[in-house]
């Protein structure tokens, strides 16, 4: 019989059992509700070990990737260590910067070297913790080949970490990260879809790591990405993305400003442009990332303009000011 | 035996294609899509499959008390008759759009419809 550990406690599975049934039985407090493979309630993810494909059923393909699960519809064949859904914490590790660059006024971005291999998709996000414990997330702006991590670190106003990073951090230390995590990141096998990549802010980070990864796995389909901020300081990266619309004919950059003028910029917001540019957007897939309020509005209105719910990907950003 | 609903309509292929056309509908309505604000999507997407899986008759633990839980907070925000209407509407437009014979479309609103008095805590 297989056997499942889940909160360093293992269990042995009962003949034809699911994980979620053996976990009631043991009278571990864990969620559910449809037990039938639907409500997603009790998703769980694997953390050693493969959860058989049918536990699989309805997941969002890139959490598929990461072996999440429904324990209400595993059996699982083999041997299995679990977590649960949005409680995962995999271990930290040691990283040492290697490069701090200002991309403009407001934003820094930081090269890491960790210690040991990470494994990561660009789009995924990774903590940083500093020694007192202040703890933030940043999403992942590199290619797996690059060899370093690269982060973009937008100042934000009383931010301690962001300031500290900017301020203090200094080349040749070291920080400590955990990750990765999130499911907005580029998986192949639909290389003729269309794509919709909107960020504001530094929310650019991880869309300039899923639009690189794309191409490199031989996207043929268009490329959209609009990039907006309300501050010219925060639009950077400008001459990297127009000389990336050179080079590649699928892909279109519009930068967007809203509100003001600059040379070469659109003025309105990006998600307000991207959508008025694209009303269907049926077929297409979607990743947002950025201000929290920006990504929920155009998650719900870019799956009302016709995009698949599986096919929009977006990671809001968690802004702390204290 | 005879085939049951769920798998007559074409089992969970069946509610993979009417879920993101349901829910799309329910949010496009102006009398019932003021309840979704601010809720999280992801967990509002699964929970109308898992409503459209029970409906078209398809594998569920739902319990009448379950769905009194699940909906008294919409009833205390004034979730009404009119409201589950409208649901009724959604999920019986969706059925149409995707070309399920009428006679199976009754046999899912009737299932549906026998939720009503728990989902509105009479």
């Amino acid at each position: 019989m297989s056997k499942i550990t889940f909160n360093e406690k293992t269990y042995d599975l009962n003949e034809n059992e699911t994980v979620l049934e053996c976990l009631l039985r043991h009278g571990v407090d864990t969620p559910y509700s449809c037990q039938s493979g639907s409500c997603q309630s009790c998703m769980m993810r694997a953390t050693e070990g493969t959860p058989p494909i049918e536990a699989q059923a309805g997941i969002k393909p890139t959490l598929q990737q990461q072996n999440y699960f429904l324990a209400c519809i595993c059996k699982p064949s083999s041997d299995l260590s679990l977590c649960a859904a949005g409680n995962e914490a995999l271990p930290k590790q040691q990283a040492t910067v290697i490069d701090k660059t200002p991309l403009s006024a407001k934003i820094m971005r930081l090269r890491l070297a960790p210690e040991q291999s990470l494994s990561f998709q660009p789009g995924q996000f990774i903590n940083l913790h500093r020694d007192d414990g202040l703890t933030r997330s940043y999403s992942i702006a590199s290619l797996t080949t690059e060899g370093f991590l690269e982060l973009h670190i937008e100042l934000i106003e009383n931010g301690r970490m962001s300031s500290w990073i900017h301020n203090e951090l200094e080349v040749g230390s070291s920080i400590t990260i955990e990750g990765a995590h999130g499911d907005s990141f580029y998986l192949g096998g639909r290389p003729e879809q269309p794509l919709l990549l909107i960020g504001t802010g530094s929310g650019l980070s991880p869309l300039w790591g899923i639009a690189r990864a794309a191409l490199q796995q031989g996207h043929s389909g268009e490329i959209h990405i609009y990039h907006g901020s309300r501050e010219p300081q925060k639009l950077y990266l400008m001459e990297e993305l127009r000389q990336l619309a050179t080079k590649h004919g699928n892909v279109r950059y519009t930068p967007c400003l809203s509100s003001g003028e600059m040379k070469g910029v659109h003025v309105g917001r990006a998600a307000d442009t991207a959508l008025s540019e694209h009303p269907s957007l049926s077929g297409w897939r979607v990743f947002l990332c950025g201000h929290p309020q920006m990504v929920n509005d155009t998650k719900r209105k870019a799956f009302l303009a016709g995009a698949n719910f599986q096919d929009i990907l977006a990671d809001p950003f968690t802004i702390n000011t204290n | 035996m005879s085939q049951s609903l769920y798998d007559r309509i074409g089992g969970d292929a069946a509610v993979n294609a009417a879920v993101d056309l349901f829910y799309r509908k329910v949010l496009a309505d102006d009398r019932i899509n003021h309840f979704f604000d601010g809720i999280d999507m992801a967990k509002q997407h699964a929970k109308q499959k898992a409503f459209l899986t029970m409906a078209l008759g398809g594998p569920n633990n739902y319990t009448g008390e379950d769905m009194r839980k699940g909906h008294a907070h919409l009833v205390a925000r004034g979730l009404n008759d009119s409201h589950f209407d409208a649901v009724m509407e959604n999920l019986g437009a969706t059925l149409t759009e995707l070309g399920v014979p009428g006679d199976l479309i009754a046999e899912a609103a009737a299932i549906a419809e026998s939720t009503r008095n728990d989902v509105l805590g009479k």
